[in-house]
Formats: C-alpha cells, structure tokens, sequence
C-alpha cells in the first residue's frame, strides 16, 4: 500500500502548472496532449532558458574574445557539459547533432563509409524508426553491404532467438531502437549489446523514445553508439546528440566540413579539430543546445525515475481502460516492465485518420500514420495505425477523454 | 463532425461501388498517399472506341479516400485516356460535397491521382502541389 501511496504522490497539477501550452483549449475543452512520442511540451524552463539567451546571450561561440561570445561559449559547452553527464558519459565523447536522424546519419556516413565494404551486413529490427533504416540502406547501397532484419513476435517484442543467429553471420553492426516508437516495447538492448559484442559487431541504440523516460548510463549500457533528440525530453526542436566512445570518434572521418571543425587549414592538407568539435561544422545551434541543457536539468529535478514510474503507470491504466471500447486491438506486449506509455491500436472499422480526426474535435491529440515504420506496419499487418503517448503531464482523466472519445467516433461510424 | 462523416459518405466508405480486381482489364495503376501508406489499385476497361468501359479499384483506406474514390469511379464511364488527365480536383471535391482540411487533401484526391496513373503509365502528380507537371497538362497518351 506503501507504493501506491507513493505512485498517487506524483505532483502532476505542479508538473502541469509548468507547461503553458497545456492550458489551450479547443472545440470547448482543454487540449489533451497525447502525441508526446512525436514531440514534448516544453517547461517554462526550457522556455525561458531561451527566451534569456536570445535577450541577453546572444553571440556566436568559440573564438570570440569579448564578454558576449565567452560567455556564450560557456553556456554551449556547459550544456554538452550537462548533457553527457545526464547520460553517464565523459563531456568529449558528446557531439550535438541537429536530431537522432543526424546522429545515425554521421554514423553511418563516417562510420559505414569506412568500416563497410561489399558483402558486409547490418544488423536492424523489423520495428525501426525509418530513421534507423533509410541512412543504413543508403551507405549499404554504396558500399555493396547488406541490410539483415530481426523480426517481431506477435506480442510486439524482438525475437531473440532470431537475433542471435542473424549475429552468427557475422554481422558488423547491430542497430537497434532502445525503444519502440509505435509498439511502446522496451528492448533488452544490455543483452543485445552483450550478446553483439560477443559476436564481434558494435552496436547503435536509437534512443529518441528512450530518452525521455529511462534513467541512461552509458558506462554500463554497452552501447557504442546512442543517438538522441532534444524535443522528445521537454527540450527545444533542431538539436540532438550522438554520443560515442573516444576512440570510435576518433577514428571516424567528419561528417561535414567547415568551420569550427578543424584544426588547420592548408592547401594542400587540412588537420581536425579535437572530438567532438570535429563534428560539428558551422554555427551549431547554440540557444537550442542550452535549452536542451534545461530540458535535461528539468528532467533531473522531476526525476527520471517518476517519470519512469508515471509513465509506466499510464501505460498500465490505458491498456486497462482501452478493453472497454469495441473493436479494439492494442498492438504492442501487456502492460509490464518492458512496456512503455505509447499505445498504438486499430478501431476496427474506422481508418485510424478519421479515428484521429474525430479525436481532434474532442480536443484529444493523437498521431495517425505509419509513424515511419512501414516495415513494422507490414509485420502486423496494417497500413497505419492510430497512437496514443504518454508524458509525465498527462491524467487518467485526459485518458477517460480519449476512451470516450474512440466511443464517439464507434458512434458517427454508426458501428454501435 | 457529423458533416465530415455524413451518411453518404460513410455509405461509400462501407460499401464503396466499383470495388474489387476485374478478370481482365486494359490500363491499371496502383499509388499511395505518403501521408499514411494508404494504398489504391486501380483497373481500367477500355471500350472500342479506346473510351472506359469499366473501373474497379482496390485498396485499404480512411473513409475520406474511399469514399472520394467510390464517387468517382462512378463517374468516369465513357471518357478518354486525355479526359481523364484533365479531370480537375474540384471534379472530386464537389462529388464528396464537404469541406476537405489541407491535411485531408492527398486523402481526397488519392482516387483522381491513381487514375490519372493509370491513363498516363506513370505515376500523376498531386493535384494539390501546384501546376508544375500538372498531369492535366501532360502530353497525349
């Protein structure tokens, strides 16, 4: 009785009360935000945070020898600063990228582009973001590699048994979502990455999902490569990392030249710059990466694992309260330990468009599509699907919304 | 609400006419709309006179797709390959009668783009994206 005590303990009406935009309205009702897979709300301490800088902060960093662009430059590198330790990694091996997308991009660009070579493999899973397939496809394109998949069970997870032996092919490497963004699945990515290891491969976590709701350490995660977004966790859009061991970095060509990442200029040869700043040509983002700093300092104060437990929670209740509404069938695993809070399901009948639409007018906010995962579209056999994601600010009464609303929308189909 | 999925809508969203894969058939054109996946096949007969005789169409989609390609195929009996591609989007829009949201559009017009697929052999452009490369404006086929 302890725990529940304690579960009901979360202080949402405060965690609401610091999100502004949570308190729109439409069609007469306060919105109901539950499209946090595709993006967060933002804090009022994210959003000051670049209000400020943009007021009082503002210069470009690295170089400049006056006050400004100082002390701009010790907000942006102070923010990689709070970054990587948010994610258990030294402050070097963190290199801001504009999304997860581009952080597997410079992977695969300077990383496949040197280590893949005809006929080598790498290992995805049928239930990738297109964003953990399409740069995989593009540099096995080039290089004459080959793509290998580990399928899904029925109940939404990965096959394990196919993993390990698609790993006995000798795959290079192994690319995985930490978790899923259509199934809510939390992959045992530390046993994958043990049993890749094993086997010789390195591996890639998409951690776009992850992110937001796991406490991460990647000095015991296993991991080679983590890719990251800042607007999925509360913080601003155009900024992500990709975080890497050392000396993987370190022998990775850049990803794009220009200024900032090098060291030396010369006609005939030019030399890089230290990692992570051999990464990140041009300007980078400079408010967005101090704002996705305040996005990690909140996440910090909240706590990572309320929210973990939160999310859990509404991931539990949902899936209980969704046995209520006719016809429809929740893909993903049962409510559990390996289960997350996003929810996609079909409403038999009615296209998931037209159940999103009518959801709208209920000032109910979902996600209908293929969610860029036509593969995984294809294993369960559907074209898309309608999903609901949770963040620590949403209710079990904005969860009694959405079920009325699916019950309206089995109305104006006429289904009842 | 109740205008967006009003009964005649709904209707042809259930039971939508012309549906199914004929036996045999003369132009046919499968595309999809990059929003959601949604997929149409469509299947031509021509008459003599190189003039539909029939069309048939295929594929899973939302009530606004379905419906908008039901209502058309009602409608395309006796015209010509050129007929076809010059058929405007409001040809579709006001045969749905309601309004259509910017978001719905590729929803709406799914049916024309397939068909006109179809006349051409190659794949139409939206009808929504401007005049460039305006199937209607394509050469003869």
């Amino acid at each position: 009785m302890e725990v529940a005590a304690a579960k009901r303990a979360f202080p949402v009406e405060e965690i609401r009360a610091e999100f502004p935009i949570l308190t729109r309205e439409a069609h007469g009702h306060p919105i109901a935000y539950l499209d946090n897979g595709a993006t967060a709300q933002k804090p009022l301490a994210v959003i000051e945070t670049l209000d400020r800088f943009n007021r009082e902060q503002n210069a470009n960093v690295h170089r400049g020898v006056y006050e400004l662009s100082e002390r701009a430059t010790e907000l942006y590198e102070g923010g990689r600063h709070t970054v990587a330790a948010h994610i258990g990694a030294p402050t070097e091996e963190l290199v801001f990228v504009r999304n997860a997308t581009e952080a597997i991009n410079l992977v695969a660009r300077s990383w496949g582009a040197a280590n893949l070579g005809p006929g080598d493999r790498v290992l995805l899973t049928e239930l990738e973001h297109h964003s953990n397939i399409v740069p995989w496809y593009l540099i096995a394109r080039e290089r004459g590699a080959e793509l290998n998949w580990v399928p899904v069970t029925e109940e939404g997870r990965l096959d394990m048994d196919e993993l390990r032996a698609a790993l006995q092919r000798g795959p290079k490497l192994v690319a995985v979502a930490h978790v899923s963004n259509v199934l809510g699945t939390i992959n045992p990515v530390e046993e994958i990455a043990r049993l890749a290891h094993d086997a010789g491969a390195l591996v890639l976590l998409d951690g776009a999902q992850a992110a937001p709701k796991l406490r991460l350490d990647m000095a015991t995660l296993g991991a080679d490569f983590y890719a990251l977004t800042a607007h999925k966790l509360y913080g601003p859009t155009g900024i992500g990392a990709l975080w890497a061991r050392r000396e993987l970095l370190e022998g990775m060509d850049p990803y794009q030249g220009g200024g900032s990442m090098i060291r030396q200029v010369r006609k005939d040869e030019i030399t890089w710059a230290r990692v992570p700043t051999k990464f990140e040509a041009g300007t980078p983002a400079i408010a967005q990466a101090i704002g996705f700093a305040a996005a990690v300092e909140w996440v910090d104060r909240v706590g990572l694992e309320a929210i973990h437990e939160r999310d859990a929670e509404l991931a539990a209740y949902a899936l209980e309260r969704m046995v209520d509404v006719p016809g429809l069938r929740v893909f993903g695993p049962p409510a559990g330990e390996d289960r997350g809070g996003i929810i996609s399901f079909d409403l038999e009948g009615i296209h998931p468009h037209d159940v999103a639409q009518i959801l709208d007018r209920h000032a109910v906010y979902v996600r209908a599509g293929h969610h860029c995962a036509q593969i995984l579209m294809g294993r369960l056999g559907v074209a898309a699907t309608t999903r609901a994601s949770f963040a620590p600010y949403n209710t079990t009464e904005e969860i009694e919304r959405l079920i009325e609303a699916l019950k309206d929308a089995r109305r104006v189909f006429k289904l009842d | 609400m109740e205008e967006l999925y009003r009964d005649q809508i709904l209707e042809h969203y259930k039971r939508p006419h012309n549906f199914g894969r004929p036996d045999d058939f003369d132009l046919e054109f499968e595309d999809s709309n990059p929003f959601c996946g949604d997929e149409q096949h469509v299947y031509i007969k021509l008459d003599g006179d190189d003039r539909v005789a029939e069309v048939t169409f295929e594929g899973k989609g939302c009530a606004i797709s379905t419906a908008a390609t039901s209502l058309l195929t009602d409608e395309l009996e006796g015209r010509t390959r050129e007929e076809l591609l010059r058929l405007p989007k409001e040809f579709v829009l006001e045969l749905l009668g309601i309004d259509i949201s910017a978001t719905r559009m590729k929803c709406a017009l799914l049916g024309l783009k397939v068909v006109k697929g179809a006349s051409l052999g190659s794949p139409a452009d939206w009808e929504d994206e401007g005049e460039q490369g305006d199937p209607a404006e394509a050469a003869s086929v």
